[in-house]
């Protein structure tokens, strides 16, 4: 039980994959010009990974390993096209202010990268953990960069008016610049916290010794 | 003129990487120095064009006629990563000299967002094959553009004092953020 926590913790800030490992860019700052976005996002993302790990993982000693990487392909896309689709029927404006980025999970090197990595080699229980560490690792990132930007950007938080009447929406914020503008202080700030934690795992070592 | 206009859209004012920030992995990952991230932006001209001109008729005359469209992201993956490995096989065979200086990026571009984007905006804009193609090859001069850029710039920040906090990758980020600023400008172009 503790190997899975640890295994699930792993992925939320010290294999961060947006902030740590830097792969799976692309969406997460497109995507994050408002809270509502980034969380249709963030789960599409989760679901698509836990999937696709579990599959994968099941299924590891049946693949040969000749033709292992376009099989991860194809059951990475088989999922992807079912969040598409079902946003599209169920959530039509979540999927198009999203446009082309929700097929664009299939290329997301976060879910190969695990897939290949990972669920090829171990047991489903754990690839399924390691999944929705990542996925939800990339998440908080996701609604952590666009409640940012909506608030300065809009004074808005999921539409709702946070900032007083008088407050001046700097637009910057809501712009492409912006968006990398506060990625760049969120690794910063992941930098930082991993720094802290490590030295908080340290500390009782040296005091045993 | 319609097609100038297109091309300088995707070129400048949509600038794939900074304006809709596709592409971002290669962008960060490989614009070290700057032969290699022009190696990188020729290989993926090349690739982006090829795959325009396979997907396109694919999905108008085949998957369209068929009433398959729903196997669009799982057919393009496909296409794309045979269609990479084809080029690998032949440039390799044929033009070793080319292979070589842009040999070692064509894996790489497979699972580059950028081929898919580009093959999936062509269908959903609705454009013509030649139209298609020039939207491609703006793209992809776009990717260049900014990727050469960032590695200029890069190179200049190694040696410059810069705060603490920002060493390492927050600095790339801030510095393509300005560079985002700076093709802002170009958003009254064309009307």
């Amino acid at each position: 039980m503790k190997r899975l926590f640890a295994l699930f913790v792993k992925g939320l800030v010290a294999e961060n994959p947006l902030l740590m490992l830097m792969i799976g860019l692309c969406s997460a700052l497109a995507v994050t010009t408002s809270v509502e976005n980034a969380i249709g996002m963030g789960l599409a993302m989760t679901f698509v990974i836990v999937f696709a790990e579990l599959v994968i993982s099941l299924f590891r000693n049946l693949i040969p390993n000749s033709v292992r990487i376009p099989t991860f392909i194809i059951v990475i896309a088989a999922f992807t096209t079912i969040i598409d689709l079902s946003m599209k029927a169920y959530f039509p404006e979540l999927s198009k202010a999203m446009g082309v980025f929700i097929p664009l999970i299939v290329v997301n090197c976060i879910i190969m990268g695990r897939v290949e990595a990972f669920a090829s080699k171990e047991k489903p229980v754990d690839a399924v953990v390691d999944a929705l560490g990542m996925g939800l690792g990339y998440t908080w990132v996701l609604v952590g960069i666009a409640a940012f930007r909506e608030l300065l950007g809009n004074g808005t938080l999921l539409s709702a008016q946070i900032m007083p009447e008088a407050y001046q929406p700097i637009l910057f914020f809501t712009l492409p610049p912006g968006g990398f503008l506060v990625f760049a202080l969120f690794i910063s700030f992941n930098i930082w916290l991993k720094r802290v934690m490590d030295r908080a795992d340290r500390a009782p070592v040296k005091e045993a010794a | 003129m319609n097609l100038a206009k297109i091309f300088i859209s995707a070129f400048l004012i949509d600038n794939i990487v900074l304006m809709r920030f596709i592409a971002l992995c290669p962008f960060i990952g490989m614009s070290v120095d700057v032969p290699k991230s022009f190696g990188m932006g020729l290989a993926v001209t090349f690739v982006m064009v090829m795959a325009t001109i396979v997907t396109w008729p694919l999905y108008h005359f085949v998957l369209i006629p068929l009433n398959i469209g729903f196997l669009q992201i799982l057919v393009f993956i496909l296409v794309i990563a045979t269609l990479v490995q084809l080029v690998e096989f032949f440039l390799k065979k044929q033009v070793p000299s080319l292979y070589g200086s842009m040999g070692i990026y064509l894996p790489l571009i497979t699972t580059n967002c950028a081929i898919l984007a580009v093959t999936f905006d062509n269908i959903t804009r609705g454009f013509n094959l030649v139209e298609s193609v020039v939207y491609a090859v703006g793209v992809a001069a776009g990717f260049l553009l900014s990727m050469v850029l960032l590695a200029g710039i890069r190179e200049r920040v190694r040696t410059s004092p810069i705060p603490e906090f920002l060493k390492g990758t927050p600095m790339l980020f801030a510095a393509t953020s300005l560079l985002a600023v700076a093709f802002m400008g170009f958003a009254g172009l064309v009307k």
